[in-house]
């Protein structure tokens, strides 16, 4: 099983130097952390930041500075800063390359849920409509299972959509999932984890790349 | 044009305030929010509003406090997360929500600002926010139909205002302010500072014509909703 920082990680594997990367709350903010060596790329806040850097060195936190998580913030060299209008043309304009978010559900043809549980929970979308609608990347990193044990990965979401035919990429602890037209690929499982496992905890049908390792044997 | 600037925020307020309107209101969690003019709000006591803002503040802080006194019979807003009770007076039906996708926030607020009725966009195609509203094919993607944003009174939070009604935001306390500027017809800013001349052309975020009237609220408390540091090596 992978920790989140090594989900963190194969997310951050693929990102090129000089992309414009949103990430989501949760275990994409992780992906900062996680960044090949020599790669850098600029962070975009939805509240209005180009040139996100880390979190601030303790008591120089500004309480104007903040992220889309409400968390205190510091700027890069080169950063910007601008409203709410402006964030999202960029976002829906299509000039942020790749946006890395978490999940409720996804579903084999990259519907994406992450935003209420009918009479449960409630969160509201925030920006992920806008993202997923406008960015042409996007990755999702979650749990393979939810916590009371069911599927995320799913045939069809019953969750309300966040956005239909979106995902790209799906992360998990056990395995990663490449989205197409064509439908859901596996193209990685995680060490000590095997392809039938993963088929029993998944709740979609799926391919498996000839790259997969098959069977990786229990370390 | 003179005299936006005004001692009191009740004062400046009063005469757009009643039962009903249309308040939209500037901030992103607990920050860049109009705490001062909230609070007068709040204490004039008016009720049945609908309010258009990305959060609703959390529990007794911000938005909030409308929300603990039964002031709000409307909502627009795009994240609840953080506000419990607002959470719970959705759930339970006391609170009407239209749950608005962020950028389809901002650019109903800055449609309505700018004289546009409507546009559409393709954010929330295929999901619950598309139900009920006119769908069509542009350039072979589908969009859906999004109306302006117009509120009777704005309530925003700058860093600077000048004379002249123009302001300036810090970092990213700009966030919705502008929008919120531009869409309200009573449009009340209060300032961090008031510039003893006037803010430089090329530095005013929001031309002094959106701004009706503003007040002065040195040394405010700021709060941090989420606190995140690095240790010091």
């Amino acid at each position: 099983m992978w920790t989140r920082e090594e989900m963190a990680s194969i997310a951050a594997s693929e990102l090129v130097a000089g992309q414009y990367i949103n990430l989501g709350i949760g275990i994409p903010t992780l992906v900062a952390n996680q960044l090949p060596e020599g790669v850098r790329v600029i962070f975009q806040s939805e509240n209005g930041i180009l040139g996100m850097g880390q979190f601030p060195l303790a008591g120089e936190e500004d309480p104007d500075l903040i992220n889309a998580g409400k968390q205190t913030v510091t700027l890069e060299p080169g950063a910007s800063i601008f409203d709410s209008s402006v964030s999202f043309a960029m976002i829906r304009g299509g000039h942020i390359n790749v946006a890395i978010l978490g999940a409720l559900q996804v579903s084999s043809k990259g519907d994406l849920a992450n935003w209420t549980i009918p009479g449960k929970l409630v969160k509201g979308m925030g920006g992920a409509m806008d993202l997923v609608a406008g960015i042409p990347r996007i990755i999702v990193l979650t749990d393979h299972l939810a916590r009371d044990g069911s599927h995320k990965i799913l045939e069809k979401c019953d969750l309300p959509l966040t956005g239909s035919g979106v995902v790209d990429r799906v992360i998990t602890d056990l395995a990663v999932f490449d989205i197409s037209g064509s439908g859901m690929t596996l193209v990685k499982v995680a060490p000590g984890h095997s392809v039938a496992e993963i088929a029993e905890k998944t709740g979609a049908p799926f391919t498996v790349s000839s790259q997969t390792p098959n069977e990786t044997p229990q370390s | 044009m003179t005299d936006k600037v005004t001692v009191d925020a009740a004062e400046a307020l009063s005469s757009h305030l009643r039962d009903g309107i249309t308040l939209a209101v500037g901030g992103f969690g607990l920050c860049g929010v109009p705490i001062h003019l909230i609070t007068t709000v709040r204490d004039s006591g008016v009720k049945n509003l609908t309010v258009v803002s990305n959060n609703m503040g959390v529990d007794g802080k911000g938005l909030g406090l409308l929300l603990e006194n039964n002031q709000v019979a409307k909502v627009l807003s795009s994240y609840v997360g953080e506000n419990s009770l607002f959470a719970r007076q959705y759930l339970d039906g006391s609170l009407e929500v239209e749950f608005v996708p962020q950028g389809t926030l901002a650019e109903r607020l800055r449609a309505g600002g700018s004289g546009i009725p409507a546009f559409f966009t393709p954010t929330g195609f295929g999901t619950p926010v598309a139900e009920g509203k006119e769908t069509r094919e542009i350039n072979g993607r589908m969009a859906i139909l999004e109306m302006a944003i117009r509120a009777d009174v704005g309530l925003v939070h700058a860093h600077t205002a000048d004379s002249e009604g123009n302001l300036r935001y810090r970092l990213t306390a700009r966030n919705f302010n502008p929008l919120v500027a531009m869409a309200s017809d009573f449009t009340v800013a209060e300032a961090e500072i008031i510039a003893e001349k006037f803010i430089e052309p090329d530095d005013v975020m929001t031309p002094g014509v959106f701004i009706q009237r503003f007040i002065h609220v040195p040394d405010q408390v700021k709060e941090i909703e989420q606190l995140t540091v690095r240790e010091r090596a």
